[in-house]
């Protein structure tokens, strides 16, 4: 019969909007501001920098190596490099980043530069509600803005924060090690 | 009674499109009209142009216009290290990026040598084949909203499609930019109770398939619009280099999981469905069957899974310099081969970098399909070619 193919998938419509008064999973949409789905553990928006200590500017894990400014697929990480040099995590002098700036309108959310990075120094944020109504300076995020405590990352990522303190104590505790033997050869 | 395809008129039939067109062309059959279909039409999937010279509602002359986001792809992968490219690939065809990665991904290794380790072969089967999934059934809710079914089939489909997306959330971080391959290997492993999950999904996919089908099939206006619509005949396909769901439509049997069988693809039981007449319609059942293979594909895949690492040993992130050569990789991706091209001279960045997009060369036959056809056909026809425009004008 001509429409029966019509009558029938009206049907199926029908099923489904009924089906979402009984069935959870008929009825998907989160009415969003006011309910928030969790987000993953992986997710990933903009890049922020590490500090260990409580002083946000020598704690700051990164040593201005520019690893991440060569790798950036837009080129949208600029640092400028220190003259002079500060102890870093297992007391060696490092140079650290004068300025570190990441124009968000231009990062597109790789994480190339979380995974070139061999200091664990730049991780990366969960945060997304970020509009501003400052579209050069609201968006062009400087050292300040972008340097967060370790234990913001232990909030956002914990499993992968975890993994990351365990290798670098493992690290610090190579490079004590190694002067130590050092000077226990040359006595 | 049910309208059969046969009742429909087959202007191909008799004479083809181009005879057709250029017969009623002549000036004594009154003024041609130029329309400009696009750039911003929400039936052109993105920013294409179809410049069509109508006579009345028949349509005469079609020439696509495309360049509208054009963003250099090519050309900035030639001045970045092989790893930058990866997320760009991700933005060629935004449906699919881990098809994208993984074409892109199997040339570097290619020209590099590196070996993939089993568990990861099978993550990229698996993140591929949910790919498809995904990109089909929206690609069949775009094409009914096109014909006028605004919304539900649509909406149900991306119901299903979220599901797959916030498995790739949970692996890789984004929803669409997944930028999850490496090469010799994945990014990071599957989260805990991602397999699990990915089980349920796949098990509860032909129950969508299932719902989509009755919605769907032998429903009249589906029939009418799309059978015997957008002809493709056989040897055009071929002879025009189509690929993937549009040259099966019009029954070549050529998928390259079977031709190439890259990956690990060579293990699986699939079958690959083959069209008869090449229409709309049959394009349009090309991919719902091929999503049940798919599903079939995935619980083998799911099944198996073994442990180990998940990118070769050998393989360095950063640095990577193949020595020089040539390669050229391609997979099936949903939309059709996709293609890289590389050549290395030994330095960091490729020296050329050529994309070989399904998109752009399914596009190419779009006028021989909507000659003689209404504008309104031209929509639906243009609908079932499958095109992301990110990757039709890189």
């Amino acid at each position: 019969m001509l429409g029966e193919g019509i009558v029938k998938g009206m049907a199926e419509t029908a099923r489904n909007f009924f089906g979402s008064f009984v069935d959870r999973s008929r009825l998907t949409t989160a009415q969003f501001p006011e309910e928030r789905l969790p987000q993953p553990e992986a997710t990933r928006v903009f890049p922020f920098l590490i500090y260990d200590t409580e002083d946000r500017e020598k704690g700051l894990r990164c040593v201005a190596c520019k690893i991440c400014e060569a790798e950036c697929p837009p080129k949208c990480i600029y640092i400028e490099k220190s003259t002079d040099k500060k102890p870093d995590y297992a007391g060696k002098p490092q140079f650290y980043p004068q300025v570190f700036d990441i124009d968000v309108s231009v990062c597109m959310s790789c994480q190339i530069c979380v995974e070139v990075c061999p200091f664990e120094a730049i991780k990366m944020d969960t945060a997304f509600e970020l509009s501003t109504d400052d579209r050069f300076g609201g968006l062009l995020w400087q050292k300040d803005r972008l340097s967060r405590p370790n234990e913001y990352y232990h909030s956002i990522h914990p499993t992968e924060a975890a993994e990351v303190d365990r290798a670098l104590a493992e690290k610090k505790a190579k490079a004590e090690a190694k002067p130590a033997a050092g000077a226990a050869a040359a006595r | 009674m049910m309208l059969e395809a046969a009742s429909i008129e087959r202007t191909t039939e008799e004479r083809t499109p181009v005879e057709a067109a250029e017969l009623s062309a002549s000036p004594e059959n009154g003024q041609l009209l130029e329309l400009s279909m696009g750039p911003h039409h929400p039936s052109t999937h993105g920013v294409f142009r179809m410049n069509v010279q109508l006579e009345g509602e028949r349509v005469m002359r079609l020439k696509p216009v495309f360049g509208y986001l054009h963003r250099n792809h090519e050309q900035i992968a030639e001045k970045v290290s092989y790893l930058a490219s990866i997320p760009y690939t991700d933005r060629l065809d935004y449906l699919c990026s881990m098809t994208n990665n993984w074409a892109y991904a199997l040339t570097v290794e290619k020209l590099a040598g590196l070996a993939v380790p089993e568990r990861a072969e099978y993550i990229r089967v698996i993140t591929a084949e949910l790919t498809r999934l995904q990109n089909h059934a929206s690609l069949i809710g775009f094409l009914l909203q096109d014909m006028g079914a605004s919304g539900t089939p649509l909406m149900y489909a991306f119901r299903e499609r979220e599901k797959i997306l916030d498995l790739f959330e949970s692996l890789s971080g984004a929803r669409m930019m997944c930028n999850y391959m490496r090469f010799g290997g994945v990014r990071v492993d599957l989260p805990p109770q991602w397999v699990e999950r990915a089980q349920a999904l796949v098990g509860g996919f032909p129950r969508f398939l299932d719902e989509f089908e009755r919605l769907l099939m032998g429903n009249e206006i589906l029939m009418g619009r799309t059978q015997g619509v957008g002809v493709l005949p056989r040897e055009l396909a071929i002879n025009a280099g189509i690929t993937g769901p549009m040259l099966r439509a019009s029954g070549v049997n050529y998928d390259i999981r079977k031709v190439d069988g890259y990956g690990i693809y060579g293990r699986f039981k699939f079958r690959v469905p083959l069209g008869e007449h090449g229409d709309v319609y049959d394009r349009y059942m090309m991919r719902v069957l091929e999503m049940r293979e798919s599903v079939g594909i995935l619980k083998q895949a799911l099944g198996e899974i073994p442990g180990g690492p998940i990118i070769d040993a050998k393989a360095r992130l950063r640095g990577l310099r193949p020595k020089a050569g040539e390669a050229y990789g391609r997979i099936e991706s949903p939309k059709g081969e996709l293609g890289f091209f590389l050549i290395s001279d030994g330095s960091t960045n490729p020296y050329r970098y050529r994309v070989r997009p399904p998109s752009l060369i399914n596009l190419t036959v779009l006028e021989d399909m909507c000659l003689g056809r209404n504008v309104a056909d031209v929509v639906v026809i243009l609908g079932s070619v499958d095109i992301v425009l990110g990757e039709v004008d890189r």
